[in-house]
């Protein structure tokens, strides 16, 4: 039977922490350099939990989120879903694009700029999980989607439930100056990958 | 109106007239409505997946089309709803995100509608409404008074079926 996520270990799972903490380092950076300025982030929270909780985490299924979907091809397959509250996501366009303001809404030009960040985070992200595991990772062209998080998260739980009753969340909380983005990776690996990673970095 | 009752996500629950049935943010997965329109019992399942056959993790009925009509079914007729009387309406089954290669997995709501009508049909239990498709997420009320459905949606306005 496939390892699932709901049999993992103590130290397994602070290997998978680790690596959260190592890419999302590698995402601040990557963000730094491109808005030029300096880009602080908190250690990443991992957390494992019952997908019916998920929408709660992030204040209700009704609450409107923006989500950024990957899809992951190589040694392993899979999804990488980079999950923002709207406020976070008009903050992060903002910084890119110079702006102020904080209207709900997003235009066309904030929107491919949202999903030019969430190429350049999810991809530094990848490309690090990839040096320490030396593993072959591609990633697809992002797609976006902005609307309840119950619907946009059904998503990565579908992909998820297939595996398990459990997902794997990583929160991710960047700063600059005053201004807080809270970011959420979900990683969403195919039945067999899952195994294959934890292998692949040594952990079963 | 009467009581609100939660369905969560993987989830499903009955009620007796005036409840009102919930199930917020629907996205990819379908929220299928049973209604019996004699004694006003209804109930609401919101599935994930088709079918519980292809998955080896498959304990929670609710979570798949195949077993949840079913469990709901079986709960409602416990509760005292007769089963010629049961008449059904759905929706659901978006898909939230564009992919040139729509792969299978993405097409997750697709399958999960079409699941959802072949089961209800070989019941017997007829689909009087569906709101399904589309790449937005519903969030659906049932009320059990009238068997009317509501459909709220973000910039895609609001439907009763």
């Amino acid at each position: 039977m496939p390892l699932s996520i709901d049999d993992l270990n103590s130290m397994q799972i602070d290997v998978l922490r680790e690596i959260g903490n190592i890419g999302a380092g590698n995402a601040a950076t990557a963000l730094s350099k491109m808005i030029a300025k300096k880009i602080d982030m908190d250690v990443p929270k991992v957390n494992i939990l019952e997908f019916k909780n998920v929408p709660d985490l992030l204040g209700g299924p009704e609450i409107v989120v923006a989500g950024i979907l990957f899809k992951v091809t190589g040694d392993i397959n899979g999804s990488i879903m980079f999950l923002l509250d709207i406020k976070s996501a008009k903050l992060l366009t903002n910084l890119l694009m110079d702006k102020s303001g904080l209207e709900e809404l997003l235009d066309d030009m904030e929107v491919s700029a949202l999903q030019e960040v969430g190429n350049i985070l999810a991809g530094s992200y990848l490309s690090s999980l990839s040096a320490l595991t030396g593993l072959t990772l591609n990633i697809s062209v992002p797609s976006l989607a902005i609307d309840m998080a119950g619907a946009i998260l059904s998503v990565p739980v579908i992909l998820f439930g297939q595996v398990g009753d459990k997902v794997m969340l990583i929160e991710t909380d960047f700063f600059e100056g005053s201004n807080r983005v809270k970011g959420n990776f979900f990683l969403v690996p195919d039945e067999d990958s899952f195994e294959i990673l934890l292998k692949s970095l040594g952990v079963i | 109106m009467g009581d609100l009752v939660k369905v969560g996500m993987a989830d499903l629950n009955c009620t007796h007239s005036p409840g009102v049935l919930t199930t917020l943010g629907l996205g990819s997965c379908v929220g299928i409505c049973l209604y019996d329109t004699m004694s006003k019992i209804s109930g609401m399942a919101h599935i994930m997946l088709p079918s519980s056959n292809q998955i080896k993790n498959n304990s929670n009925l609710a979570k798949f089309a195949d077993t949840g009509i079913v469990k709901l079914l079986e709960d409602m007729l416990a509760m005292g709803a007769k089963r010629n009387r049961i008449v059904s309406k759905i929706a659901g089954g978006a898909q939230m995100f564009n992919f040139n290669d729509a792969s299978d997995i993405m097409r997750i709501g697709a399958r999960n509608v079409v699941a959802t009508k072949e089961i209800l049909s070989s019941l017997n239990i007829p689909i009087l409404a569906e709101d399904t498709g589309g790449n937005y997420g519903r969030t659906i009320e049932l009320y059990s008074e009238t068997g009317m459905l509501l459909i709220k949606t973000i910039g895609y306005g609001t439907k009763q079926i």
